[in-house]
């Protein structure tokens, strides 16, 4: 199931001008405040009819202004999860999930139905009233209600945004198993490195509302070490290689290359991704003893980059994997760091916290 | 005969004035919920002449507006002839043209109060409900109608109200015919024209504030009850 999105668009001063193809499973688009994200969703999702542009699905074109086709929102079967949960106050909790499914006419039966009420932890909130939930309970019935409408794509506008860190950490696992147990094609709004580098098969980077670049969430979101401070990093996929019964602790297996992360509800073999902050990864000329890292990864510096400010961004090819670390330039003077020379790249297994 | 027992021409009075009323309310609902939804949320030239159109029976003298009814609906006005000759329909000098008179003066009351429930309505809501699924007539029906419910029954009451109390532009209109258009507030001032009315117009001036009482109440209790629906 191909999406193939071509748009061009003005909205006062800002100018929309994309195009790019999403396929089955999760697709991020990236991109700071500002860069067009949401303006392409709402054209996705029929809410803003757009200047010039061609938008198909399967084949199936949805908006095709050469031709003066523009199917409305109502009969897209795009399912939509907003910022905020928009859910109608007059309704019940049940009546608001089973909203969509009047007009999806009888797909999905009730195995269906408990599935993703199952799946999204809210069966027991189902005669409750909307104004007596919790943000988090909120937006996962929001997330219910919209696959609930039997949809053939879901648009999801940064579902996570308008939550503090714990209701975040609350839903992202929903998400997961969403992405992972259902055969639906979602394309998720986001301005967050870890969000998207946990969620995301595919990232759309925007900028200025323009796409810089189209790829796996390892090759994106690793080569955003110029463009993104605080958050640039190494996205690395992996899959659980070891869990230690006592402490939790998991460790991810790389190729060539292993991490040990903290304790965050997985099974062995499952496929994760992590994502290594450039300024919480140190570098040693020498194997450090007596320190209380778990994570000492032997490596070989493979560029520096100089960044604004006194910075340097390092690339260290350990094993097949590249992590980047951000030292002052002192620094690399003061160690003499060149491309070629074996390092140690050495990580507090609490900075690989999972957000 | 009691100073507190209603004649048979009181009772008739009454019952006139509460179904001229209720028809008034009721006729111009449909009409009172459209033009409040196209002046709240639709853009197009013209709308400050349709607002000021609407409200138009709130500041003009209500004789004047009993006048022009008389000419667009009297048998021989243009509206008027049409109605009689296509539908048999006639309005001038019935009960019917009483509603019609009422339903026009109650109807700025209804529609500035259904008009500020559809400018408080959340629009995100209204655009959450077309993604999954819903046609704007489904929209309407089963997000916006359901929220803008207690700036209805207020708009409804207000009207009703305004229909009990009509006078100038229902005399100027229908008359004032005993058993046809004399409504309760026109039976009050024909009892002040004549010698020692006073206490049939006290009786019914007791009845009318029991009704509007009541209808007050009522309001009242209703707009709680859906309010309370309404709200999370």
């Amino acid at each position: 199931m191909t999406l193939s999105v071509e748009i061009r668009h003005h909205q006062g001063d800002f100018s929309l001008d994309v195009a790019f193809a999403a396929e089955g499973g999760v697709t991020a688009l990236f991109g700071p405040s500002g860069s067009g994200k949401t303006s392409i969703l709402r054209i996705l999702g029929g809410l803003i009819r757009p200047d010039a542009g061609r938008i198909t699905l399967a084949g199936d074109p949805l908006l095709d202004t050469h031709r003066r086709l523009c199917i409305p929102a109502h009969r897209r079967r795009f399912g939509y999860v907003f910022q905020e949960p928009r859910l109608f106050p007059h309704l019940s909790v049940r009546q608001n999930l089973t909203y969509g499914r009047w007009f999806a006419g009888r797909t999905g039966g009730r195995a269906d139905m408990d599935h993703i009420l199952d799946m999204l932890g809210i069966t027991h909130l189902l005669e409750r009233r909307p104004g007596t939930l919790s943000g988090g309970e909120k937006q996962r019935v929001s997330i219910g209600r919209a696959l609930l409408s039997s949809p053939r794509l879901l648009l999801m506008d940064e579902p996570l945004s308008a939550l503090d860190e714990a209701r975040k950490a609350e839903i992202l696992p929903y998400l997961e198993r969403l992405r992972d147990e259902l055969d639906l094609p979602i394309l998720y709004v986001s301005h967050s490195v870890s969000e998207v580098a946990r969620l995301a098969d595919r990232v759309v980077v925007l900028a200025d509302g323009r796409v810089q670049a189209v790829g796996s969430a390892t090759d994106t979101l690793g080569n955003l070490a110029d463009a993104s401070g605080r958050e640039a990093g190494s996205v690395l996929t992996g899959a659980v290689s070891a869990l230690d019964p006592e402490t939790g602790l998991a460790t991810i297996g790389f190729r060539g290359m292993s991490l040990v992360v903290p304790p965050a509800h997985l099974v062995a073999g499952q496929r994760v991704r992590v994502h290594v902050p450039a300024r919480d990864v140190l570098v040693a000329t020498e194997k450090p003893a007596g320190i209380s890292a778990l994570n000492i990864v032997p490596g070989q510096i493979s560029k520096l980059t100089g960044v604004a400010g006194g910075v340097v961004d390092l690339a260290i090819d350990c094993g097949e994997e590249t992590l980047h670390a951000r030292i002052t330039e002192v620094s690399v003077g003061r160690l003499e760091l060149v491309v070629g020379r074996p390092v140690h790249a050495i990580i507090k297994t609490v900075a690989l916290e999972r957000p | 005969m009691n100073a507190w027992t209603l004649s048979a021409e009181e009772w008739t009075a009454i019952e006139l004035s509460l179904r001229v009323a209720l028809v008034a309310t009721l006729a111009s609902l449909p009409f009172g919920v459209l033009i409040a939804y196209v002046l709240a949320r639709g853009r197009f030239w013209g709308k400050s002449l349709l607002n000021g159109l609407v409200h138009l029976p709130l500041i003009l003298p209500p004789v004047v507006t009993g006048y022009i009814l008389l000419i667009l609906f009297g048998r021989r006005g243009p509206i008027g002839a049409f109605l009689d000759q296509s539908l048999g329909i006639v309005l001038s000098f019935r009960w019917t043209g009483a509603a019609l008179a009422c339903a026009v003066m109650g109807f700025p009351l209804m529609v500035r109060s259904i008009r500020l429930s559809i400018e408080a309505v959340d629009q995100k809501l209204e655009e959450a409900a077309g993604t999954l699924g819903a046609s704007p007539l489904f929209v309407f029906l089963t997000v916006t109608l359901p929220l803008i419910l207690p700036g209805v029954i207020a708009g409804m009451i207000l009207a009703f109200a305004k229909a009990m109390g009509e006078f100038g532009a229902t005399i100027t209109f229908v008359s004032n015919i005993p058993g046809e258009t004399q409504t309760l507030s026109a039976a009050i001032y024909t009892f002040t024209q004549v010698p020692g009315g006073d206490a049939g117009a006290l009786r019914l001036t007791l009845i009318a504030i029991a009704i509007s009482m009541t209808a007050l109440l009522v309001s009242e209790w209703l707009a709680r009850l859906v309010a309370k629906r309404v709200q999370p």
